[in-house]
């Protein structure tokens, strides 16, 4: 009698106490339906209160570029907040600088939205979507470096730019237990449909390319997102100076096959740098498009060619061979694409051949 | 106990903050106290918190010990039906803070929860069944245990701050000195103890 008594009031007990706890999750953990109003107006949203503004976001299909998945650790999700998003966190602190917090500037994986929030994103942003592709193919190009051909999703299309890189989200692997994210520029042409293709050099010790190169088989889903970047093809210059390293080649092949492609009347000049005849890929190709298009013109350089190869085109520094070739900068535009040693060593000389810094596009990695 | 006679609740409220405080002279609720004690405005925070949880805890505790323990006479079970009661006041708390005083509920972050074993807490509920305080007796004796504690936090706090630049001892940096600050301000407190008492 006396355990049943027992048991009976301590379960009433807890019982009762339950239910006071779960009434008042639902009282106050229920924000209700919230806007968040982007770039003054330009967009509204109705979201459902509570979650991270960076979820929030992309469940309304607006992807803040994000590698940490939401914890607080890469920092990349950056939004200018306006009003509305609070305190800043101390989650958030070391990502952020003073001149960021005097702009605004917030986590948006860590600000909750609780309320009315008004946010401001580059416009850029709103283009970018999310696609699970499937691996169609894998081409060994040079011993460390691979081309993928990814389809798309049937009936989905991605709207780019030539030039503009993509974002590949790997999967857990080996060691690794957290997922990256990592950008690759695209090197197919926009006007292809359904698929896209990548270039992707094995980094020794890369998380991403090691996963790419490694792990990821023909008939495997690889998340995505994009497009990116402001790396692309502008309408100021009518010669092109195109200068790429290792697999910078790739959104220097989307821009020429876009060139070509659109007739677009512009010369096109492009130095590709290797160190020996084993680093080149796809001459054969753009020899071939050489032949076939008269304002296309297509200069590989190696820099040590090994003896026994039977070299007959440029020899030196991809920097020497620039500065051979491109004497002055009369209505020229440049892209370049590469190590930032590669990018700033050719920058240098393209100035002093009059080169101002809005004629210079590049994309480093 | 019968024969003793009624403490008047005010002298309760002022004995429990300054002669009895619940920090300085019966030690409980140290965790907090020593590890929440580098900030003033934190502590300051964490003062308001636990004096809040202090009342509302004691008040329902105070109702289940009436209505629920006596009656059915389950005087035995009191520890656990009070440490139910405070981990659910807890726990709602907590909701209402991460709702309208998002700040201090990230500044006291893991210790907010930590309340619900802050000894303090429970301390009051037993002391007010062990000294037979009536309803009113039971709320200013938790108001005042509350208010003292938070005056012991808040002034240790602003003590610490002061001292942050100084140089100590390297053996008696952080806690060590706490303590140290600590016993010196229960010497003082006691200073207060001619003038009412409750024990």
């Amino acid at each position: 009698m006396e355990v049943l008594k027992t048991i009976i009031s301590i379960s009433v007990m807890a019982s009762l106490l339950a239910l006071l706890v779960v009434i008042a999750d639902k009282l106050l953990n229920n924000y209700g339906e919230c806007s968040i109003d982007i770039n003054k107006g330009s967009r509204i949203l109705k979201v459902q209160g509570g979650t991270t503004l960076l979820s929030a976001l992309s469940l309304q299909k607006i992807f803040i570029p994000s590698a940490c998945g939401g914890k607080a650790t890469c920092g990349l999700c950056k939004v200018r907040i306006i009003d509305g998003g609070g305190v800043i966190l101390p989650t958030e602190e070391p990502y952020l600088t003073a001149e960021e917090v005097k702009n605004g500037m917030r986590l948006s994986c860590q600000v909750k939205v609780k309320r009315d929030i008004k946010i401001s994103i580059p416009e850029e942003l709103f283009s970018i979507r999310q696609f699970k592709t499937k691996v169609a193919r894998i081409t060994q190009m040079t011993h460390d470096i691979k081309e993928f051909e990814l389809v798309l999703p049937d009936s989905e299309t991605i709207t780019f730019k030539a030039g503009q890189y993509i974002q590949v989200l790997s999967k857990p692997y080996d060691k690794i237990k957290e997922p990256v994210s990592r950008a690759y520029s695209i090197a197919s042409v926009p006007s292809m449909e359904g698929k896209l293709e990548i270039i992707v050099r094995q980094v020794p010790g890369g998380i991403c390319t090691s996963y790419m190169h490694q792990y990821l088989k023909v008939g495997d889903e690889l998340t995505l997102s994009g497009p990116y970047g402001d790396f692309y093809l502008r309408e100021t210059g009518k010669e092109l100076v195109m200068i790429a390293g290792g697999s910078g080649l790739a959104p220097i092949k989307s821009i020429v096959l876009d060139v070509i492609e659109r007739n677009l009347d512009r010369q096109m000049t492009f130095f590709f740098g290797a160190v020996t005849m084993k680093d080149l890929y796809y001459v054969d190709y753009f020899r071939d498009l050489e032949r076939k298009y008269g304002n296309f013109r297509y200069v590989p350089a190696l820099s040590k060619p090994a003896p026994e190869e039977a070299w007959d085109g440029e020899i030196g520094l991809i920097t020497n061979v620039v500065e051979q070739h491109v004497k002055d900068a009369n209505d020229k535009g440049a892209y370049l694409c590469g190590s930032p040693g590669m990018i700033n060593a050719c920058i240098n000389v393209l100035k002093k051949n009059g080169f101002t810094d809005d004629m210079i596009y590049f994309d480093k990695f | 106990m019968e024969a003793s006679p009624v403490i008047s609740p005010f002298v309760i409220f002022f004995a429990s903050i300054f002669t009895s405080n619940m920090i300085l002279s019966n030690f409980l609720g140290m965790c907090s106290y020593i590890s929440v004690s580098n900030e003033y405005k934190t502590a300051s925070g964490l003062g308001k918190a636990v004096t809040l949880v202090m009342i509302f805890t004691t008040a329902a505790n105070y109702a289940a010990y009436r209505f629920f323990i006596l009656p059915l006479g389950l005087d035995y079970l009191r520890f656990i039906i009070f440490i139910l009661i405070i981990a659910a006041s807890v726990q709602i708390i907590e909701l209402v803070m991460d709702r309208y005083f998002q700040e201090l509920h990230l500044k006291l972050g893991i210790f907010l929860p930590l309340i619900t074993v802050n000894c303090a807490i429970l301390g009051i509920s037993l002391f007010m069944i062990i000294r037979n305080y009536n309803f009113l007796q039971s709320m200013l004796f938790s108001a005042g245990s509350g208010l003292g504690w938070w005056l012991a936090i808040s002034v240790l706090a602003a003590i610490r701050e002061k001292m942050a630049k100084t140089r100590l001892p390297k053996g008696l940096e952080g806690p060590g000195i706490t303590f140290i600050i600590t016993g010196i301000m229960a010497l003082a407190f006691i200073g207060f103890s001619g003038i009412f008492s409750i024990q």
